[in-house]
């Protein structure tokens, strides 16, 4: 365990002093919210449900943004031979990565949701859509981690990235869209159900990913 | 590495399989055109459900078998269970297709619409999109072995994934007619709609099995042909797996040893 914070912690300096990938996710994932008042008028009419989608639109695509580039950059940086001659299994880079990744998701999320309730006045700071965030983007982050090393290496990687992660991310983004539209909807009781079954998800996809992880690292 | 050269006798078994096909399916077309009464709702729209049905199954079980290549490989790394995985994906790209454009020929005059956000056909749909993204990420990985290291993922996480999204989607919402033939009650159909069903099924699935047969032989012949080409690249006692078409000069040390 103590390594797997070993490498979540250089994954954390490295972004605190090269400032790489997080301020363009938090930028990316601002000016997606603003545009999205674009898309849908969110000043009336029903807004919970197409505020609440916009909103995860936005975490998903500043996410992959980010995750996209976090084996890709190892790579291009010669740095990933490096991380595998490390003593430790492909297991335990991958949860170093993919805590890195979640914090990074998080760290995303926290800056945009006080913008989103300024600017939509959704309730989007009750504490229930943040244990709903932070448990969307454990989810991501799982699956995202195990493409971004499966994207890092191939061509066309940027493109490759959002066709394996969005359709195998389904399950996620109804989860997460449902559950923000029954809080926003003032319905907070009903979204506890889809709140287990997004806890039950990322223990499915976290785990598979970590088991699979072994076959993507191997060169 | 020498062709394996298929013997006579497997020929003639496959060429077995392939004329039971055809017969049972020519079965399977007749029952369905004229045994099998016209539905009284629906009409004869109901029909193309002798196809439809058979497609939908075939395109799970291909899925189901790539996950069993994948798990293999991932397994045993043996170029066999990766043939295996990628021959299925193929065919069931093909079936998924199909019964995607199957379902929205019959919906179109029975919803009056040729899509429905419901889970069975949103999970196919994304099964589609899986299949893509297992192709582009053999075609995308630069290298056979890597290629099939990261279809392998791709095939484990995707058919995992599929009763998840179905699932998912179903807590969403749902429309599709309800299943008729596993009910628990027993299949609610007549018997002669459920005889043509049965027989078109077992067509189509000893379709899949043919065609899977063939696919897996092409497969193995494309993968022997890139392993001569590939050592053609080189001198025939040198043995590397380095895979550059560099000017190996002559090695000196190996030459030595005789």
């Amino acid at each position: 365990m103590r390594r797997v914070w070993a490498l979540v912690w250089k994954d954390l300096l490295v972004e605190f002093r090269g400032r790489e990938f997080l301020g363009a996710m938090v930028v990316f994932a601002l000016i997606t919210i603003v545009t999205l008042n674009f898309a849908f008028d969110l000043s009336r009419g029903d807004r919970a449900a197409p505020g609440a989608g916009g909103l995860w639109i936005a975490f998903l695509f500043a996410g992959m943004l980010g995750l996209g580039r976090s084996l890709a950059v190892e790579r291009d940086r010669g740095t990933l031979e490096g991380l595998t001659l490390c003593p430790v299994d492909a297991g335990t880079i991958f949860l170093g990565k993919f805590i890195a990744n979640a914090l990074f998701i998080v760290i995303v999320q926290a800056v945009s949701l006080p913008v989103f309730y300024g600017l939509y006045n959704l309730p989007s700071l009750n504490p229930m859509v943040l244990l709903i965030a932070v448990t969307g983007a454990v989810g991501f982050a799982g699956l995202g981690t195990l493409f971004s090393a499966v994207a890092a290496s191939s061509r066309a990687r940027e493109i490759l990235m959002p066709l394996l992660l969005f359709p195998l991310a389904i399950p996620l983004v109804i989860g997460t869209v449902r559950a923000t539209t029954l809080i926003f909807e003032s319905n907070s009781a009903d979204a506890w159900p889809w709140f287990n079954l997004l806890a039950a998800f990322d223990v499915i996809f976290v785990t598979l990913s970590y088991v699979v992880f072994d076959l993507v690292l191997e060169e | 590495m020498m062709q394996r050269k298929p013997t006579d006798r497997s020929d003639t078994l496959v060429q077995g399989l392939g004329l039971l096909t055809v017969a049972v399916l020519t079965v399977g077309i007749f029952m369905a055109f004229v045994y099998a009464p016209t539905d009284r709702d629906q009409g004869e729209a109901q029909r193309i459900f002798y196809v439809h049905v058979p497609m939908a199954w075939l395109a799970y079980l291909a899925m189901g078998v790539v996950l069993v290549g994948s798990v293999g490989y991932m397994w045993k790394r043996s170029a066999r269970m990766d043939r295996l995985a990628r021959s299925s994906a193929e065919l069931g790209f093909l079936f998924t297709t199909l019964v995607l454009i199957t379902g929205s020929l019959w919906g179109r005059p029975i919803w009056n619409a040729w899509w429905q956000w419901e889970a069975r056909l949103t999970t196919t749909l994304i099964l589609w999109f899986i299949f893509i993204g297992y192709f582009m990420v053999r075609a995308y990985a630069g290298d056979r072995e890597r290629g099939a290291r990261y279809a392998a993922v791709l095939g484990i996480i995707g058919a995992i994934d599929v009763p998840i999204i179905h699932q998912s989607v179903t807590w969403w919402r749902t429309l599709h007619p309800e299943p008729i033939v596993l009910d628990t009650g027993g299949p609610n159909l007549p018997d002669s709609m459920l005889a043509t069903l049965l027989v078109c099924l077992a067509g189509f699935t000893l379709l899949y099995g043919y065609l899977m047969v063939q696919k897996t032989r092409i497969e193995t012949v494309r993968d022997e042909l890139a392993e001569r080409e590939l050592a053609s690249l080189f001198e025939p006692e040198v043995e590397t797996h380095d895979r550059r078409p560099a000017p190996v000069s002559p090695k000196v040390s190996g030459a030595a040893e005789d």
